[in-house]
Formats: C-alpha cells, structure tokens, sequence
C-alpha cells in the first residue's frame, strides 16, 4: 500500500500573480494512498496550489512530481491526475451515464460502458444514468462529480472545496461517505477545504496554509493539541492565548511567569524563543473551581478568576473568565450532570495538567487565525 | 372583488386557486401590446397578401384588380422564377457557412480572450450599425470596383486574371450580404459562448480531452443554441435581401427580393407579387423547422 513510487511530490512550488505571491516556495510530500488535506482560509493559496497539481496552472518556480515522474510542465490532460470541482462542473448537455463515462471514452477505454455502470452503483446512482445534471439534487451531483473523476483510477484525486455548495447535514453524510471511498480504492486524496472539522473528519495528514505558507503539517489530532503557531492555534478550533514570561527552562519543565502566578509547561510543548511567550490552552482542557477548593493537585492553578458569561449549549457549558489582569479566559465544561452550574460574578480558579499547555512564539499575532464574521459563509 | 356572495367558496383552497388564476390571467395583459402591435403589422397584412395573391393576374394599376381566386398564380410564379429562388438560397447558404466560419472564431475571441477589451470589441461588432444598411452597401461598390483597391490586389497576386472584375458577380453580392449579416451572426454566437462555464473547458481537459476534443464535446455543443440562432438569423433575412443583388450585382446575379420588387413597385404586378412573397416565407418557415428538428435543440431555442 505504501509505494513510495507513487507519492506525490512538490517541490518549491512557487506562484507569483503579478505582484501577489499565492504559493511561497512550497516543499510537501503526499504519500501514496493517504487522505491529505490542504487547509486554510480563502486566498491561503491552497487552491492555487490544487490547480497546480492538476496542470490548470503553471507554477512560477518549482516542480510537481509523481514518483519520480516530473508531470510539472505536462498538459492537465496528460497528468495521471483528476479533479472534483468546487462547483462539480458537470456537462449540463450530458447524462450522467456520458458524464461518468467521459474520462474513459477520451483514453478510448473499449468496456468502458461496464465499467461506467459499476461506478455509477458505486457513488448509488443506480437508476439516474440518464438523466441530466439538472435533474440532480446538490448531494447527487457531488456523487457524479467524484464518479466521474474516481472511473479514471488517477494516482491522485484533488478535491477543491467539494463539499462547500451542501448544507451541513449532507455534508457530513458526504465527508463519512468520501472516507469510506477513499479507504476503498486506496488512491491519494488531496483534498483542499476552508473548514476545519472537514478536514479532521477526514483527513490522514493535514497541512494548514496560510499566505502561500504551510504553518503546520500533521496529523489531526498533533495539530490540535500541539500546534506551533497562533495561526494554527486559533484556525483550528479555539485556544487561550495568554501573554507570559519564561523564568526557567529546565529540561524537564519550563516555568513561564504568568501575570505573577507560576505554572509549567512540557518542553516538548514548547516553541517559542526568547524571555516573552503565548501560553495556549484549548477552553476545554482548563477546569473552573470554586475559589480556593483546590480540587486539581498537580495541576497548573490561576487564581482570582470571576465568571462573566454562562453559556449554556447542552452537551457543554461555556463559560467566559474574566482574570485580574483583564483577560477573558473561555472554559468549556462537559455537562456530565455531575457538577453543578457556576453563575456569573462566581470566584473561581482555573486549573489544567501541565502536558496540556503549549508555549508560541511572543512575536505572533495572538489574532491570527481567528474567524472574522466574513469567513464563516 | 369579482366573487359574489353567491360563489363564496366552502374551503380555502378554491380561494387560493382563484387568486393564481387571476394573477396568471395579469401576466397575460402584458402580452397585449405586443400582440396587437403584430396582429395589425403582421397578421393582418399578411391575410391581405394571401388575397392579393388570388387576383386576376390580367389586372392592372389602371384598370383594377378582381379577386378571381386564381390558384394558378403559384404555379406561374414557381415556373418564372424558380431559379431565383434556387440562386437565392444559395447565396443565402454560402453567405451563411462564411459568416458562420468566420463569426465563431471571431465571438470565441471575444468571450473567452478579449480580457478587458470585451466590451470595446463588441462595441466593433455592432458599429456598422451606426450607418445606414444602404449607404454601407453602397461604400463596398467603390471597395469592389474595377480599379478599386481589393480587385487590383487580387490580379497582382493572380487570384484574379487582369480583365476580371468582383464587381457585378456572385462573389460581389455574397460578400456583401456576408458583410451586413455578420453582426447577426457573431452577436448570438457570442452570447452562448459567453455562458459557456470556462470551469466545464478545464473539467474536460482534467479528464483526458485535448484542447481540440474539449471543444468538440463540450464548448462546441454548449454553443449550439448561438449557431442556431445565429444561422437562422443570417439565413433568412439574406434570402429576401434585394439590396446587395440591386447594388453590388447585375440582374443576372437578382434574387427572388428583387423580383419581388420589381413586381410590387415597377410592373405593379401585385397577384405575382404576393404570391412570390407567401411562397418564400413559406419555404423559408419550412426550412428552418427542418433545421431546428435536425439540429435537436428545439428545447434550446
């Protein structure tokens, strides 16, 4: 399954728009057969670099490889390589039966009717072969338009925001359904979205880009609980970001200086240079208890937090914290029914394990990443 | 307001039902203009011609015209002047292949590699129309005259021997009628190419089309209400056209438009006026269902 022949390959992959840089000087490698997400908010350069991949495009600098096959300068009909658009464009004047078949036909696939037909079961389409794509519901046009690429057996499959047009609920019956495809015919998915639980929903490896640059690359759950940038710490779901100050860096602990309260953090948590820091902590790693109870040993404490906002939204409660120094803290508390509900103006401590924190670099924007009203569709 | 107590519905559905009926019945008040406009200009003129062209044909502007029912009109009209007709639709066919093959490579341009120059090249496109049909027709006899720049060009080059002229033959009146159609020609072709998803283009060359073939199976197909449309819109007014024959021609290159109008306007020869008229309009008609059926974009028209 892992044949290293086949893994996709960019090699400082440069775009230049006039004066705009879209992709800086990228070097990534896809492994053959694994879920890859490109992910990052529009304009990133994440679906310039799809386009590239895909031969719509031509890099400025840099090369594309497939294996050992240089495909940079190859023709998009040429590539080893097809693509689900974001707007699926199908052929309105085709059926699906010719759409489907498309890709076979012009490679002069002789059972190419066969074949179609299986593909057609295979997104459960059985029965819609010829109708037009107008006659479709979004969510069936989204199975046509992955037919239609996935009957080319490609070495990569790119997928450009292809589940952006469907409502939510579809989309995540989409996103499980594209999983289980894509763990079937084990071909490399290369899968570019704005949308972070998508891409954790379904990815093997995520790259978060941001302005032409990937800031991170992992897998889901290492990005999550260890991202080492802002960006990152806030693009993918929510963290606390807390301005400190490094006292000591033992091998073991780091102490930061936190507003006068000292806490530690693991050093394989740490990236960040200097004597001033970010503390980052995800809302639902911190803990709220009554003032001085001390519940947590062992655990980091800050004290001297009042509540200033309950949110109550079912399988958690939100709660914001507002600390001495100004800051309001977010904790998110699971709703086990087992503690009972803080209001606000209640004195609190906030507590979490040391292994939960990370420490940023001091000279980020502690706003990067954040999702501005425009960006949530 | 129109239902009386009397009609006053048990259920509420009926209401809703007449509500819609009587919006729908609004949005055909807005037909009304239109229709009248065409039943005065079009549909009762025609009617007259139809009549006309039962006359007597022995009649005349002195003497008056009596209505004979003179069935046999049509037959001397089809035996006089099939050969017109014949040249008609063949000028009209080649001015319309011509004016195909150059108008799509022209409104492809325009749609997909004008850029920022779009609009300015559209504006081109439509310019001749700021003078006159007649004037234009007129300034392409002294481009095509004898000792005119074009015919001297094509007997330096060979093309033509050193007597020959383009004035006063076929080519002169295809030219010239390929010249006043091609704005009706480029301007639909544009506007379907124009909505052609340039995203479709890339999707096929995703999937293993060249540029030749993507066009074939997708761009070319997707434009084909623009050809349509555009070859109807050439075709038939170039097979009633009488300028271009009348101006750039001899009577030997006249098409059915000038007997037309000779017949009308010199012999006063009205009953083999008329009948010329409904013949044409009727051939006309019939090839374009044919076309249309053939073509299978009925539901694209």
């Amino acid at each position: 399954m892992a044949d290293i022949d086949k893994d996709l390959r960019l090699e400082r992959l440069t775009k230049r728009f006039g004066d705009f840089l879209a992709v800086d000087d990228l070097t990534l490698t896809v492994p053959n057969g694994s879920f890859f997400a490109l992910l990052g908010p529009s304009g990133c350069g994440k679906t310039t670099t799809l386009r590239m991949v895909a031969g719509l495009e031509d890099p400025t600098l840099g090369q594309v490889l497939i294996g050992d096959q240089d495909i940079t300068h190859l023709r998009p009909y040429k590539r080893p390589v097809n693509t689900v658009f974001q707007s699926y464009a199908l052929f309105p004047h085709l059926t699906i039966f010719e759409n489907v078949a498309f890709g076979l036909r012009r490679r002069g696939v002789k059972d190419y009717k066969q074949k179609t037909m299986d593909m057609i079961d295979l997104v459960q389409l059985s029965g819609y072969a010829d109708r037009k794509p107008s006659q479709l519901s979004g969510g069936q046009q989204q199975r046509v338009a992955l037919g239609r690429a996935l009957i080319n057996e490609p070495g990569v499959l790119l997928l450009d925001e292809p589940l952006g047009a469907l409502d939510l609920k579809l989309r995540r019956q989409m996103q499980i359904e594209l999983k289980r495809i894509q763990t079937e015919i084990e071909v490399t998915f290369v899968h570019v979205t704005h949308d972070q639980e998508e891409a954790m929903t379904m990815a093997d490896t995520i790259a978060v880009m941001n302005h032409g640059l990937i800031e991170q690359m992992g897998a889901p759950g290492d990005l999550y609980e260890n991202p080492r940038t802002t960006f990152v710490a806030n693009f993918l779901g929510q963290s606390n970001l807390i301005r400190v100050d490094v006292i000591d860096t033992a091998d073991d602990n780091i102490v930061v200086d936190c507003y006068g309260q000292k806490v530690g953090v693991a050093p394989s948590r740490a990236h960040a240079e200097g004597k001033n820091a970010w503390l980052g902590i995800r809302p639902e790693k911190l803990f709220a208890g009554a003032a001085g109870a001390d519940e947590h040993a062992g655990s980091n404490v800050l004290t001297g937090g009042r509540i200033t906002d309950v949110s109550f939204v079912g399988v958690s409660t939100q709660y914001l914290v507002a600390m001495p120094w100004g800051q309001e803290l977010m904790v998110f508390e699971q709703n086990t029914g087992h503690r009972s509900l803080f209001r606000n103006g209640d004195h609190v401590d906030i507590t979490w394990a040391p292994a939960h924190a990370f420490l940023l670099d001091a000279h980020q924007d502690a706003r990067a990443g954040m999702m501005t009203p425009e960006d949530t569709e | 307001m129109t239902s009386g107590p009397s009609q006053a519905p048990a259920t509420g559905a009926p209401v809703v039902d007449g509500e819609t009926a009587k919006r729908r019945g609004w949005g055909w008040l807005l037909l009304v203009p239109g229709m009248l406009y065409l039943a005065v200009f079009f549909v009762f003129p025609t009617i007259q011609l139809f009549f006309t062209s039962l006359y007597d044909p022995s009649g005349s502007f002195e003497r008056g015209y009596a209505m004979t029912w003179q069935f046999g009109n049509y037959l001397d009209a089809v035996r006089d002047t099939w050969n017109l007709f014949v040249r008609s639709f063949a000028y009209a066919g080649i001015a319309t292949v011509v004016c195909l093959v150059l108008g799509y490579p022209l409104a492809y341009a325009i749609a997909f590699k004008s850029g920022r120059w779009k609009n300015f090249m559209l504006v081109l496109v439509i310019a001749p129309f700021f003078t006159s049909f007649l004037l234009r027709t007129l300034a392409w006899r002294t481009i095509l005259s004898d000792q005119g720049p074009v015919t001297s060009f094509l007997q330096t080059i060979g093309m033509l021997p050193d007597d020959g002229r383009l004035l006063a033959t076929p080519v002169a009146v295809i030219a010239g009628l390929i010249y006043n159609f091609m704005p009706f020609m480029t301007l639909p072709l544009y506007a379907s190419l124009d909505k052609v998803d340039y995203r479709l283009v890339e999707a096929a060359g995703d999937l293993y089309s060249s540029p030749f073939t993507g066009f074939r199976k997708v761009t070319f197909p997707l434009s084909l209400p623009g050809v349509v449309s555009g070859t109807l819109l050439t075709f038939i007014p170039a097979c009633g056209d009488y300028i271009n024959a009348e101006l750039l021609g001899t009577p030997k290159q006249y098409m059915v438009g000038n007997r037309i109008q000779s017949a009308f306007l010199t012999e006063h020869n009205y009953p083999l006026a008329a009948s010329l008229s409904l013949i044409l309009m009727l051939v006309v008609v019939l090839m374009v269902f044919v076309y249309v059926r053939r073509a299978g974009t009925e539901d694209l028209l």
